[in-house]
């Protein structure tokens, strides 16, 4: 394998974008932080990857507009994943891994308030016995908390331990949406929403975009001073139905984790758009109590669909990038109650 | 369509409606088959375990599912989630619970909707029986909802022989509503047509002149930025003659449908040619806006009804090749 | 570094046709993924990752469909990606699956692609009238139209060479029994007797609407020697481009995007003269015309020049540079498999099992697919020889 590192990122995340889906109010700002960080120009890159859905914008082919951000002629090379971005960024690193290309800009964007979120990922269920039934992201995410409550593997009380944790964890994070110092008394104070959620367990909708840039070897010492060495980089999807797999647990996770290495991790960025599945995918990746969890505030904070999951990423780089990681994991995630998982380790070293 | 004005940029509700039509295949016929007639059958997969509703792949062996049995319509709450506030085309349109269900004579619960008034009226465990809907069509949704069965004995079809399935496919009307922005850069151009002026925008870095303007010039990747206000005449580069009917479609066949590329523009944009027999519509013919009557304007490039020819000779080849 | 030498070594295609009743999208899927298996002599075991493509969701009302399909495509516990790059997908979602052979991260991975347009109808999904912007359009014919009219006027093409295109893929069609059209008779003056529906483009001269899906088996080396089978299509190169849809003074009539794409697919297989050293080709030609604009944005024919190997028959069996031997996207068009399965053809073709329509002795074999407006590149050579390179 070749040494590829991440030595740029930018996000932006927001509430509410008063702007259009193609997002490129975002992804233009963002690319000029990735080339005022690495000291690039668009001829630098190798190979472009993007992130995102066209059902979240509501039109076909809505990554298209999105390409002239970059600047498309002369023409690049370019590919597009309907994941989100983490997705992209494998792709791209799959690219540089065959020797085609030694650098790579990767971005994810999507408005997730231009209609309603938790009805539109209904769309993602099985066509003929589930989705005609429009089961909402937040009852699923519900039916798995309840049954990891009920059979005793986590209670309320770790739950609001997540939820006060990275809310007050955001309040140095300046795109975070949801945040300020809050005590797990503080959040089991509140109300249920839809039982047995509290509105905070559940992460908030939220707009946004990010880039990321990749590069191989000498390229990437040349961008970063100290780039986020990638040494393991795996994904795994399970089954869609509730009932064709553990919802207490994530095998997929698990096994992305065991293949990627998480041995030596500091630091782990992951993302949980509800808080009891943090503890099930710390569960998963055997995270002990010394390993830093979400220091961004995670997805509870700010969700942006399609950049969320390479946020996890670049908010892992940054650590390593500023020397408070010597090894990070990141994960990212997929489809309705974690069906699809990928975990990425950085580190501060070349392959260990 | 009623954009407000108020925000940075113009909105505009946008739906996105169509009614799928979905072939089901062996298995799923037969389940839906069933479901129409008040039964439901799990699928048997290779380890003996029955799935409701059943997979059409066994999951470890990955060959198709041949066997279905029926299980019972009675069941029990193994896991569920309030609802409180139910969206569009959800089983019930007050707040209830979603759960998973396992049927008697199951390995895996299915899930579907709980009809009860509160949180305190469903647990875990729970005994509930399927409501079914008040006409059954061959669908999912043909189980209404669960609700709470009480003491009521199991039913269900221990043996029931229902013959070739007739349920082949079914209807999936997908309707969502979105609210669509124009980007800042839009904005300004579809503003500018509510007073009948036409704003196109320069890219400080190539020069080219974009009408609408751009987020990003896609060859710079910035966005255009100095406006320019353009006449409404120009050059028609290409075009075709649209002579087939499709569903949304909101303009009457035949119509031309062209390149126009305003003076003084570097890029032309798509419009429609009348007021001349399609057949005489040519490349380089000079055309001018018609627009409706001023106080039906909005901030929308139908503002502009159509573009007809102005009579001025031609344009040159060379003068328009560039842009095809 | 060097890449790991790759290879197809099963494919996998469902019959194509306008509706496919008798299957749900899985079993659409299945139909194609269990014969691209067999061909290969694997089972579900034995791949290591799944890559699936298709076009727009809004198709078949599916959000990333192939999270329900995973489990169905036996990609549980495994990886799985799903490309979407506009009608190159089927392409794009090949070179994924091949980059991943190539780079050595897996030894066999399963690609599949598929459309089940009757599901909804594309024209609505591609024309949602988007608020504020004049409603002219009118799908894809409507798109094209007019810039075939630019390269009619460009080159100066005679009008009959669209209808001779579409004549000649509908012949090739009747060759090919997973085709959809399988019309007898069709000829020149039967296509220009048909219905013109988006002047300059008649009926007979645009693609179908078509239920199918393809799938192919990547795998290396080590595992093409392991498989036993020996004519596998060796992968040569592999490249994409992208540009923008509208640009100021962009060329749409001949893509710098196609262009760059193939001066780097020739270089990195090695060719010099492609209509010398390619013995055929499966390119994405939706519309008629579009087989003379790519027959000079490929470098076959310089620009101007294509539509006189059109007429002199040289896109034909048995012709110079034989064009879609399989019929083509006009005669087979599930939009997202459509350039999976022009990448298939391509590999059908040396591996010397594209049975009635195959081309006597073809060597190496291109595979092209294009999409959005004229503006999403993919495209492969495969050979029947492992690179020398």
């Amino acid at each position: 394998m070749r040494d590829v590192a991440v030595v740029g990122f930018a996000q932006r995340q927001m509430k509410e974008l008063d702007g259009s889906p193609t997002c490129l109010e975002l992804l233009v700002p963002i690319l000029g932080e990735l080339y005022q960080q690495t000291g690039w120009t668009k001829s630098d890159i190798g190979f472009w990857c993007s992130g995102s859905s066209d059902y979240l914008a509501g039109r076909s082919f809505s990554f298209v507009s999105a390409v002239d951000a970059i600047g498309t002629l002369p023409p690049v090379m370019e590919s597009h994943v309907e994941m989100d971005a983490a997705w992209a960024l494998y792709e791209a690193w799959v690219k540089i891994q065959t020797g085609e290309v030694d650098t790579a800009i990767v971005y994810g964007f999507g408005k997730s308030s231009a209609g309603i979120l938790r009805r539109i990922l209904a769309l993602q269920l099985d066509p003929y016995t589930a989705q005609p039934l429009w089961p909402d992201t937040v009852s699923l995410a519900g039916i798995q908390a309840r049954e990891g409550l009920e059979k005793g593997l986590w209670d309320e009380a770790a739950m609001a331990s997540v939820v006060a944790r990275s809310m007050s964890d955001a309040a140095s994070n300046e795109w975070a949406i949801r945040k300020g110092a809050t005590s797990p008394a503080d959040v089991l104070a509140q109300s249920m929403y839809a039982d047995p959620l509290r509105r905070w367990d559940c992460a908030p909708v939220s707009d946004g975009a990010s880039g990321m840039v990749l590069a191989a070897g000498d390229r990437a010492l040349e961008a970063c001073e100290r780039p986020a060495w990638i040494t393991g980089f795996e994904h795994r999807i399970e089954p869609i139905a509730l009932n064709a797999r553990s919802l207490v647990t994530s095998t997929s996770t698990a096994s992305a984790g065991a293949a990627s290495g998480t041995a030596g991790v500091d630091l782990a960025e992951l993302h949980a758009p509800f808080s009891h599945q943090e503890l099930i995918l710390r569960s998963s990746l055997g995270l002990g109590d010394d390993v830093r969890i979400n220091p961004s505030g995670g997805a509870l904070t700010a969700n942006p669909m399609f950049s969320a999951g390479v946020n996890r990423i670049g908010e892992a780089a940054k650590q390593i990038w500023a020397g408070t990681s010597d090894k990070a994991l990141a994960h990212a995630t997929s489809g309705p109650a974690l069906q699809q998982n990928l975990v990425i380790t950085l580190d501060s070293q070349k392959g260990n | 369509m009623a954009p407000t004005t108020e925000s940075r940029v113009l909105h505009a509700p946008m739906k996105v409606e169509f009614d799928y039509t979905r072939s089901l295949g062996s298995v799923l016929s037969q389940f839906m088959s069933a479901l129409k007639q008040h039964s439901v059958l799990g699928g048997v997969l290779a380890d003996g375990r029955v799935v409701v509703p059943p997979p059409e792949f066994d999951p470890v062996t990955h060959l198709a599912i041949t066997e279905l049995v029926p299980v019972s319509d009675h069941g029990t709450v193994q896991s569920w989630s309030w609802v409180p506030e139910p969206v569009s085309q959800q089983p019930l349109d007050k707040p209830f619970a979603f759960a998973q269900v396992l049927l008697d004579g199951s390995d895996a619960p299915m899930l579907h909707a709980v009809d009860v008034d509160a949180p305190a009226d469903i647990s875990t465990g729970m005994r509930v029986r399927v409501r079914w809907a008040e006409e059954t069509i061959g669908s999912i949704r043909d189980i209404a909802c669960f609700e709470p069965a009480g003491d009521s004995e199991t039913s269900g079809s221990a043996s029931m022989d229902f013959g070739p399935p007739e349920v082949t496919g079914m209807i999936s009307p997908v309707n969502l509503a979105y609210d669509y922005a124009a980007s800042p850069e839009e904005t300004k151009f579809f503003r500018g047509l509510s007073e009948g002026k036409l704003f196109g925008q320069r890219c400080p870095v190539c020069e080219k002149v974009y009408i609408p303007p751009r987020g990003a010039c896609p060859v710079d990747g910035v966005p255009t930025a100095e406006e320019i206000e353009l006449p409404d005449r120009g050059t028609l580069t290409t075009y075709c003659v649209v002579n087939v009917p499709f569903k949304g479609q909101t303009i009457p066949i035949p119509y031309v449908s062209a390149y126009v590329l305003l003076d003084g523009a570097d890029i032309a944009f798509l419009h429609l040619i009348l007021d001349i027999d399609a057949a005489d519509v040519r490349m380089g013919m000079r055309v001018e806006a018609v627009w409706k009557p001023r106080e039906e304007w909005t901030t929308s490039l139908d503002n502009i009804r159509y573009f007809r020819p102005t009579g001025e000779p031609d344009a040159e080849y060379d003068t328009y090749k560039h842009h095809l | 570094m060097a890449k790991i030498p790759a290879a197809v070594i099963g494919v996998g295609q469902t019959k194509y046709q306008a509706l496919r009743a008798d299957v749900s999208m899985a079993g659409l899927l299945r139909e194609a993924v269990d014969r691209a298996l067999l061909d290969a002599g694997v089972t579900f075991d034995d791949i290591d990752a799944v890559v699936v493509g298709k076009a727009p969701d809004l198709f078949e009302g599916v959000m990333m469909p192939e999270l329900y399909l995973a489990d169905a495509l036996g990609a549980s516990g495994k990886p799985l990606l799903r490309v979407h790059t506009a009608g190159s997908v089927g392409g794009s979602t090949a070179i994924v699956a091949a980059s991943l052979v190539q780079a050595g991260i897996h030894e066999r991975v399963l690609t599949v692609a598929f459309e089940k347009q009757s599901e909804s109808n594309a024209m609505w999904a591609l024309s949602i009238p988007v608020p504020f912007i004049m409603p002219v359009h009118a799908g894809a014919g409507g798109y094209f139209a007019p810039h075939v009219r630019s390269y009619i006027r460009r080159s100066g093409a005679p009008l009959h060479i669209g209808a001779m295109v579409a004549a000649k893929d509908r012949q090739n069609a009747l060759k090919n029994p997973y085709a959809h059209l399988h019309n007898e008779g069709t000829t020149v003056e039967s296509v220009l007797a048909s219905t013109m529906l988006w002047d300059p483009i008649r009926f007979d001269e645009t693609c179908p609407s078509s239920d199918g899906a393809c799938a192919m088996v990547i795998a290396s080396e080590t595992a093409v020697e392991k498989s036993g089978i020996t004519n596998p299509a060796w992968i040569h190169a592999t490249q994409m481009r992208s540009e923008p849809t509208t640009a100021a003074e962009r060329d749409q009539v001949n893509p710098q995007a196609g262009r760059d794409a193939s001066a780097a697919l020739w270089k990195q297989a090695g060719i010099t003269n492609p209509i010398e050293e390619i013995d055929c080709a499966e390119v994405y030609v939706p519309f008629s015309w579009f087989e003379p604009m790519w027959l000079e944005n490929l470098g076959f024919a310089a620009p101007g020049d294509g539509w006189k190997l059109t007429e002199a028959g040289e896109t034909a069996i048995g012709g110079k540079i034989p064009f879609n031997m399989s019929g083509g996207v006009l005669s087979s068009n599930p939009i997202g498999a459509s350039g999976m399965i022009r990448f298939a053809e391509a590999a059908l073709q040396v591996m010397g099992e594209a049975g009635e329509h195959q081309v006597d002795g073809a060597r190496k074999a291109l595979g092209h697919a294009y999409g959005g407006g004229s503006q999403f590149f993919s495209m492969w050579v495969v050979g029947a020889d492992k690179p020398a390179h």
